[in-house]
């Protein structure tokens, strides 16, 4: 287990530029999460961490030691990929070996047996392991591929969105058996995602990546509730943040133009009028759609609320956040 | 695994069929033909018109495996009544086995260089193939042009220059210049056919087989070769029967050690000129080891290309 380290790493392919001056500190034994649209970075980071791809500038340190130069076989580290990239000619419990009977590690086979039984069971893959890797559904094969990262002790854990392809349940299942593995054993893990979900239950730390750039990097609560631009306020929460002109309200700081509004920051039942376009119930809370002033707004309100479409309820803004022209907070 | 959305209708399967079955028959009556050519006697070898059901005998067989002289009445006597069968067939056209003939060394040669230059095609080829779809390297495009531009000609074409310098490097009738010209015309074709086949290989295995562990040439070793082993089968079955059945550059270069067979088969004299059964019968035999290569390699050939392990 080791502390990853990025300091002022650029990437570009061609003329797109995939990181731009990222500096970044993984905490040893951190569950850090990176949050971020298609195209932002996230898997570059990864790639370049696990030594895949080198570094046009900036330096990657893992433990302490310079990476520079280093293939990825010697800097000790895991990868699962979103493609799952099972061996398709192995079997699954082949695949599973496949690391532990590397050259560099030679493991016995009793220990092999030993750990490979035990990730087989934890991804409850155990009755598919004398099957072909090709003959797995899309959700075995990623099981597959995350018990093949899991098998090994590396000094960090890289993953890039593993859970995407399972269905609802198995999800919910392995984010808390990964974060059980992490925990129990004190890995440091970097992940890749872009479901706001894994980030808020997983993560100790979250980096919030946009176009090659770090946004922010901090515990999922920092910037749940102090987000540093509206890009890393929209990242997180659901219904996600109501961006609206700051004018809208009375008493906006100066300069700002956007003011940002989740749910909390609404306060029902007082300020002005609003009306009710539609009422979602979602079983454990009930979405509230309103019309402000020509503007959609979308809060959360009591689960068992007798409001219904047309209706008037009143809103006030209470602690929002308010941000500048360029998205960068003020307030 | 289907390949049409609709099940064919009985009268498309059994035109699709009769096709099938025309097509194989055509193909193989050349095929029966010399087989049974092999065991006709002389006679009946060019009688005309040409004798169906015949008498068969190994004649032909032994002809091409012996070599014989014309025994007179003393010779006879010296050597007895016959050994053996094949003798029992000889004495009858009033001849003595006097030694094996050459077909089993010509025979080997053409083992030992079709199937040498066939393995060293492969180690080349694949190794080329490889970089090229994997590395950057230089003028990529210009040297694969240059690579597949060896084969815009007939390679006899070239004959000449190959002779002379085959006689200045002493390479003139030996395996070791019979292997390096086949490997070298058939390397262009081996090179572009395996390009094409480990470009299908997603390069993500090996990035994998290189975070599990492993060094670049372990991971092509240990993931992208056993990914390759159906391109690489069918392309060393196109190169072993260029190797094998090649004629006019073995009948330049080779003539004493070296000597394949296929100069050497058509030129089987017997009794009355041309043996057409031992001709026949060199041939029927020429043609086992390329068949028996092609049905161990077809399990690979069959299997086309695995695919699903990774999500497009």
């Amino acid at each position: 287990m080791a502390e990853v380290s990025l300091q002022g790493v650029t990437k570009t392919f061609g003329n797109e530029k995939a990181l731009d001056n990222v500096t970044m500190t993984v905490p040893d034994g951190s569950f850090v999460v990176l949050l971020g649209p298609t195209g932002a970075g996230k898997t570059t980071t990864l790639r370049i961490v696990s030594g895949l791809d080198i570094p046009d500038t900036g330096k990657v340190m893992i433990g302490g030691v310079d990476m520079a130069g280093l293939t990825p076989a010697q800097r000790d580290v895991t990868m699962v990929f979103q493609q799952y990239s099972l061996y398709p000619h192995l079997t699954v419990r082949q695949n599973l070996e496949f690391p532990l009977k590397s050259p560099i590690l030679r493991t016995p086979q009793n220990v092999i047996d030993q750990k490979i039984g035990e990730v087989a069971e934890i991804l409850q893959i155990s009755h598919k392991l004398d099957n072909k890797a090709t003959a797995l559904s899309g959700g075995e094969m990623q099981r597959v591929s995350i018990g093949r990262a899991l098998v090994r002790q590396p000094s960090v854990y890289l993953m890039d969105e593993p859970l995407s392809s399972l269905d609802a349940k198995l999800r919910a299942d392995l984010r808390v058996e990964l974060k059980n593995i992490q925990a129990n054993s004190g890995a440091t893990l970097l992940y890749v995602t872009h479901d706001q979900i894994e980030a808020m239950t997983m993560a100790t730390h979250v980096g919030v990546l946009d176009n090659g750039k770090l946004i922010q990097f901090g515990t999922p609560r920092e910037i749940y509730e102090n987000p540093v631009s509206v890009y890393a306020a929209s990242r997180l929460g659901q219904p996600r943040v109501n961006i609206l002109p700051a004018d809208l309200f009375s008493d906006a700081p100066f300069g700002a133009r956007d003011i940002g509004l989740r749910p909390e920051h609404i306060i029902q039942g007082e300020g002005e009028d609003s009306m009710v376009t539609r009422v979602e119930r979602l079983g454990d809370q009930t979405r509230l759609h309103l019309v402000y002033k020509d503007h959609d707004i979308i809060t959360v309100t009591d689960a068992h609320t007798t409001l219904s479409g047309g209706d008037i309820v009143k809103i006030r803004p209470n602690n929002p956040y308010y941000f500048d022209a360029d998205g960068a907070r003020v307030a | 695994m289907s390949f049409s959305v609709t099940e064919p209708t009985n009268g498309t399967k059994w035109f699709a069929g009769i096709l099938v079955v025309a097509y194989a028959v055509i193909t193989i009556i050349p095929l029966l033909w010399i087989i049974a050519t092999g065991l006709k006697s002389p006679a009946d070898s060019i009688s005309y018109p040409p004798v169906v059901v015949f008498e068969p005998t190994l004649e032909g067989y032994v002809n091409l495996f012996t070599d014989r002289t014309r025994a007179t009445e003393d010779m006879l006597e010296e050597a007895g009544p016959p050994q053996t069968w094949y003798e029992e067939i000889a004495r009858e056209r009033g001849t003595i086995i006097s030694g094996p003939s050459r077909y089993g060394e010509r025979f080997l040669n053409s083992v030992i260089i079709g199937f040498g230059s066939t393995a060293l095609c492969m180690i080349l080829g694949t190794a080329a193939a490889y970089a090229f779809s994997r590395f950057r390297v230089p003028l990529k495009d210009d040297l694969l042009f240059f690579i597949l531009s060896t084969r815009m000609m007939p390679p006899i074409a070239v004959a000449i220059p190959i002779f002379l310098m085959f006689r200045n490097l002493g390479l003139n009738d030996t395996h070791l210049g019979m292997i390096l010209l086949y490997t070298a015309v058939n390397l262009s074709l081996s090179v572009w056919l395996l390009k094409g086949f480990i470009d299908e290989i997603p390069i993500e295995y090996e990035e994998a087989a290189l975070i599990d562990g492993y060094t670049r040439f372990q991971a092509f070793y240990k993931v992208v070769l056993p990914q390759a082993a159906t391109g690489i089968a069918s392309t060393a079955i196109f190169c072993l029967i260029f190797a094998w059945n090649e004629y006019a550059f073995a009948v330049l270069l080779t003539s004493g050690t070296a000597q394949t067979a296929p100069p050497f088969i058509p030129n089987i004299i017997g009794v009355n000129g041309k043996d057409w059964p031992a001709v026949a019968a060199g041939a029927t035999i020429f043609l086992v080891p390329v068949m028996v290569f092609t049905v161990l390699l077809r399990k690979h050939l069959l299997r086309g290309i695995t695919f699903g392990a990774v999500r497009k």
